[in-house]
């Protein structure tokens, strides 16, 4: 199918205009050398119905996954307004009097996320939170005096990934790990006292990889005393509508994943990274930020502002790379925050912890208990081996996320989740079938 | 001007924050809840609800449909954002891509259907492009630039060479020398020739063994093909260097030229731009990076792969010659899906078809627009072209107002300022699904906009007259920093400020 | 514009003034007219020891970042808070009340080779072609 609309007289019209005989005349200008003889082999075309039938996805019948990308409930008015062609065919608002609607609301959607992470302010948002963490790491070594970055080995492993990918050419001496407890799954943290120094940034996860939720308040009073700066990563942003908002803990940064809020797993993304911090960082900041303002008549209006720490103006020297990020995403938890209000953000976050005590005490029964003690919100993980995992998945049953591969040390173990999408059957079904 | 058209109508002006709507009890909904909930353990809790707004549900569909009124889409009008390829955005990408919300990338039941698709896409890019390897993880077009010049730094680094320097045009976007620095490069400023092309000969005395790269876009910035490219690619090649494209104007050669048969090592593209998925007020996009066989094992994990019994899974752990990760996951999956739907819907002929037809209707524009507006470049142009203000600015009237006023015709501006080698620069794109009269009715407002800058040149300053707002104030919004609602400068009513 | 008789200049667009071996330190007319309004500056701690042509701190508008260049070698003895609350004073009195750092100058022969407001008009109007 093509979306072009000219028809033979149209055409002619425009080449007649042009002052050319046929089409490809617009190419001259590019040498015989370097034309593409053949047709491209790229398959198609094909109309509507033959795509729908050849692009279907079907997920398995249950699932126990997260690990940084989770199912949770979507209120239907947020596709319903994502889906309108003002917000999704929208560019980047770089003309604000004809897109108020798309800097407004990313407005609303900093407001919110500074709200819920106990910040006073945020950017419009990151690619993901894996990218947020390594720009957040870029944002400290900015800063005077800081020369390493030192994050928890709990983190999401991929998060690691990416910071180190990142920080491969800073020139710093390497990224320090700090250890968990074996027994807890919590932050070691003696080892934590001990890594941190005031040129150092620590990064802690909370909750962590393993579903445990970190003892902020010790850890926030060695962070705060003896790190140059400090941040929180937070992988399931849902845990924010229970758990005591990081702020509250004094951190520099609290970033992370808010692909909770109102964005669906889609197979791995599009996700929402986030990125809030405290007001003297905010010419630090990467990304994205709309601003208050006003028109020429006075009126309340917003544009893009803190501009020239952005790429196209401080070209090399900008703060970030960062330009087409994740607006629509955010967009769609913006309208998710509305729609869910803090009753229902904190029922469903409520929701998930419960279905997770209620999961781990069905395994309880039978034998099989999570791998750590301490406290989870709506994660665990237990032991089970890949013959076990593998004969599940062939009944449409996926336990969770083996993790093995990033922690040879725990032995064969899967990363279990449960969300309100899971029900009581769900439960048992996988509970009986272990 | 004689009263330009409405974008479109504006009931309420301003609509007041989402905030000022709530009230304690407003929210109604009902939360799925199949455990309970009455006692959980363990859970050092806030004590409290989230600080978040109470509004109804009627209350938050009014509130951003309101909203949505105020901005401008590709499905309003002609969008002629040079560079960013605002092309019409086709529905059915967006049904199939909805296909994949409930699944989790861990579901590899499920995943290795998403897989299959992918690969085929990555095959489909690096045919499109002439090169031999892909990596769709990269979540935007500097991503994927940061991501290629990254692969291409580990290429010096595995073999020992500490060369650090990338040479980039001065028509390049700014986001280049950005995503330089970050993979830990300095980049050195190099100028076009005359007719807005870089000539290999002048590119030699910028040549020595501490050049990593040249960064070029092509066509570049100007809409200007880069007709020496093949002997650029040569010389630096000979000098060990690699060149690097940028793809954000892929759209004017796709199925025309291929940047592998012109000597290009490393690009990304964007598939927001080229392949019509929607840019979503600031995405999200998707970049892939592609290589030649030369740099393939560099490219960001995972790796899909076919297993033994034929179906594709993903290689998880980083090689040791990999850069590593780049994302969380797997990217913009979605996004990539729409792209895939996008090629399959158009297919060999309909890529060709859209490269033409978009430089076509750009020559369209240029040839009914050179004799009114400055033309800095003679040169040919494909699928863009580059206005100035030079003939207005004498009355006053610079390419900000003409921008401006082009909203009062129910139109988004095109590029502003960039690229920076034109003062006053307006590049315009129109892409190849605009309909002929809609680009007869872009020629006819810049006609009476160059006709009120000779006549009434102060009404051009007082525009956008017929958009929601009138001009906005970055300068009170620089200086005063209010960035959220919390902010004790806002003051309580609908008024906001 | 404004170019006042008894200041020292650069080419980079500052101003300074000398008395008891320290020199103040500000942009010009010129300057902080091609910049456009001003939204924030930003300068080193009071201490810094700086050379010539070093960054002594960043102007900002909206549109556009520049640097402010030491214009002899020196130490940074005073700064000027009142801009970070009130950038706008560069626009509306750049040779008076905005003026950005007091410098102790640690080679006085460095001021002999600035400009005078003659040699600077003359520069900038040349620049300005």
């Amino acid at each position: 199918m093509s979306y072009v609309s000219h028809n033979g007289a149209e055409l002619r019209k425009i080449l007649e205009t042009i002052g050319i005989a046929s089409p490809d005349e617009v190419f001259a200008s590019i040498p015989e050398a370097l034309r593409y003889g053949s047709p491209l082999a790229v398959g198609g075309p094909e109309d509507e119905e033959s795509l729908r039938r050849d692009l279907a996805f079907h997920p398995s019948r249950v699932t126990f996954t997260g690990g940084g990308i989770h199912r949770h409930y979507i209120p239907a008015v947020v596709d319903a307004i994502a889906s309108r062609q003002e917000f999704s065919t929208a560019y980047t608002p770089y003309q604000p009097e004809i897109s108020q609607g798309t800097l407004q609301a990313a407005f609303e959607y900093q407001s919110m996320m500074a709200g819920l992470t106990g910040m006073e302010i945020s950017n419009a948002s990151m690619y993901d939170g894996a990218t947020a963490l390594a720009e957040a790491a870029l944002m400290a070594l900015r800063g005077k005096g800081i020369e390493r970055i030192a994050v928890t080995r709990s983190t999401q492993p991929t998060y690691r990934s990416v910071l180190a990918t990142y920080l491969a050419h800073t020139g710093q001496d390497g990224i320090r790990e700090i250890p968990f407890d074996p027994k807890t799954g919590r932050v070691d943290l003696r080892a934590l006292e001990e890594s941190v120094s005031p040129d150092t940034a620590l990064f802690v996860q909370s909750p962590n990889y393993f579903g445990v939720i970190e003892p902020m308040e010790q850890i926030a009073e060695i962070a705060s005393h003896k790190a140059g700066f400090w941040g929180v990563v937070i992988t399931e942003a849902l845990s924010l509508g229970v758990l005591t908002p990081p702020g509250a803990f004094g951190p520099d940064v609290v970033l992370g994943e808010a692909q909770s809020f109102g964005n669906p797993a889609n197979a791995g993304g599009p996700l929402l990274g986030f990125l809030c911090t405290r007001k003297e960082h905010a010419r630090r900041m990467p990304g994205r930020v709309a601003g208050l303002s006003k028109d020429s008549e006075g009126r309340q209006a917003f544009c893009l502002t803190l501009s020239t720490r952005e790429q196209h103006i401080r070209r090399e020297k900008a703060t970030s790379n960062i330009c087409t990020n994740q607006g629509l995403c955010a967009l769609r938890a913006a309208v998710y925050l509305s729609a869910m209000g803090p009753r229902g953000l904190r029922e469903a976050a409520l929701q998930c912890a419960a279905g997770a005590r209620y999961l781990m005490g069905l395994l309880g029964d039978r034998g099989i208990r999570p791998i750590f003690s301490g406290p989870v919100f709506n994660e665990f993980v237990i032991p089970m081996d890949e013959g076990k995992r593998a004969g599940l998945e062939k009944n449409g049953i996926v336990p969770g996320i083996p993790i093995t591969g990033w922690y040879p040390e725990i032995g064969r173990a899967v990363l279990t989740t449960v969300t309100e999408m899971n029900t009581q059957e769900e439960c048992r079904c996988l509970a009986d079938n272990v | 001007m004689s009263g330009g058209q409405r974008v479109t109508r504006f009931p309420e002006i301003p609509e007041p924050l989402l905030n000022v709507r709530s009230a304690p009890g407003r929210n109604r909904r009902m939360i799925p809840a199949p455990f309970d909930a009455s006692v959980v353990e363990g859970l050092p809790e806030a004590g409290g609800p989230p600080s978040l707004p109470d509004v109804s549900e009627v209350d938050t569909v009014r509130h951003f449909t309101r909203l949505s009124r105020l901005n401008y889409g590709i499905d309003h009008g002609m969008y002629p954002l040079g560079s960013c390829t605002m092309k019409y955005n086709p529905k059915i990408a967006e049904e199939i891509a909805a296909r994949l919300a409930r699944i989790h990338p861990a579901d590899a039941p499920a995943m290795g259907q998403v897989l299959k698709c992918l690969k085929t896409l990555e095959q489909m890019l690096q045919e499109i492009c002439g090169m031999d390897a892909c990596s769709l993880w990269p979540a935007a077009g500097a991503h994927g630039e940061l991501t290629g010049m990254m692969v291409i730094r580990k290429a010096f680094d595995i073999r020992g060479e500490k060369r650090r320097t990338v040479l980039i045009p001065d028509t390049a976007h700014g986001t280049n020398p950005a995503s330089c620095t970050i993979a830990g490069f300095v980049t050195k400023n190099i100028p076009s020739g005359p007719e807005g092309y870089l000539e290999a000969s002048a590119l030699g005395q910028h040549l020595n063994e501490d050049v990593a790269a040249l960064m070029i876009t092509n066509p570049n910035t100007l809409g200007i093909f880069e007709r020496e490219i093949r002997a650029i690619a040569d010389l630096l090649h000979a000098n060990g260097s690699y060149l690097y494209m940028d793809g954000a104007n892929l759209n004017a050669v796709m199925g025309v030229a291929r940047p592998g048969d012109m000597g290009v090592d490393c690009m990304h593209v964007n598939l927001h731009k080229t392949f019509g998925t929607p840019h979503g007020g600031g995405g999200p996009g998707s970049g892939p990076v592609l290589v030649k066989k030369e740099l393939a094992r560099f490219l960001p994990a995972p790796f899909i792969v076919r297993d033994e019994s034929g179906g594709f899974v993903l290689r998880a752990r980083p090689s040791e010659e990999s850069i590593g990760m780049v994302h969380s996951c797997l990217g913009n999956v979605s996004v990539c899906i729409k792209a895939l739907t996008y090629i399959l819907s158009l297919g060999p002929s309909g890529l060709r078809e859209a490269a033409t037809v978009a430089c076509l209707n750009a020559l369209y524009l240029k040839s009914r627009l050179k004799d009114l507006f400055d033309l800095p470049y003679a040169t040919p142009t494909l699928h863009e072209f580059v206005l100035s203000d030079a003939r207005q600015k004498g009355r006053g009237v610079t390419t900000m107002d003409m921008a401006k006023a082009l909203m009062d015709f129910g139109f988004h501006p095109p590029t502003v300022y960039f690229p920076l080698v034109v003062a006053g620069a307006l590049m315009i794109e129109p892409t190849e699904t605009e309909p002929l009269e809609e680009l007869d009715r872009f020629i006819a407002a810049m006609e009476e906009i160059a006709e009120t800058s000779r006549e009434d040149p102060e009404k051009l300053h007082e525009s956008p007259r017929a958009a929601p707002i009138s001009r906005v104030d970055e300068v009170w919004a620089a200086r005063n920093l209010i960035l959220t609602w919390s902010d004790e400068r806002i003051q309580p009513g609908e008024k906001g400020i | 514009m404004e170019i006042p008789k008894e200041l020292y200049y650069t080419q980079d667009h500052e101003w300074g003034s000398v008395e008891d071996g320290m020199m103040r330190v500000g942009i010009t007319d010129y300057a902080q007219h091609e910049l456009g309004d001003i939204v924030f500056v930003e300068f080193p701690e009071v201490g810094t020891v700086i050379a010539k042509g070093d960054p002594i701190g960043t102007v900002e508008s909206v549109k556009a970042v520049s640097e402010v260049y030491a214009p002899v070698d020196g130490e940074i003895v005073e700064i000027n808070e009142a801009l970070a609350d009130t950038p706008e004073l560069v626009n509306q009195d750049c040779y008076g009340s905005a003026w950005m750092v007091v410098l102790k100058i640690s080679d006085p022969s460095q001021v002999d080779t600035l400009m005078d407001a003659q040699a600077y008009r003359a520069y900038v109007e040349a620049e300005a072609k």
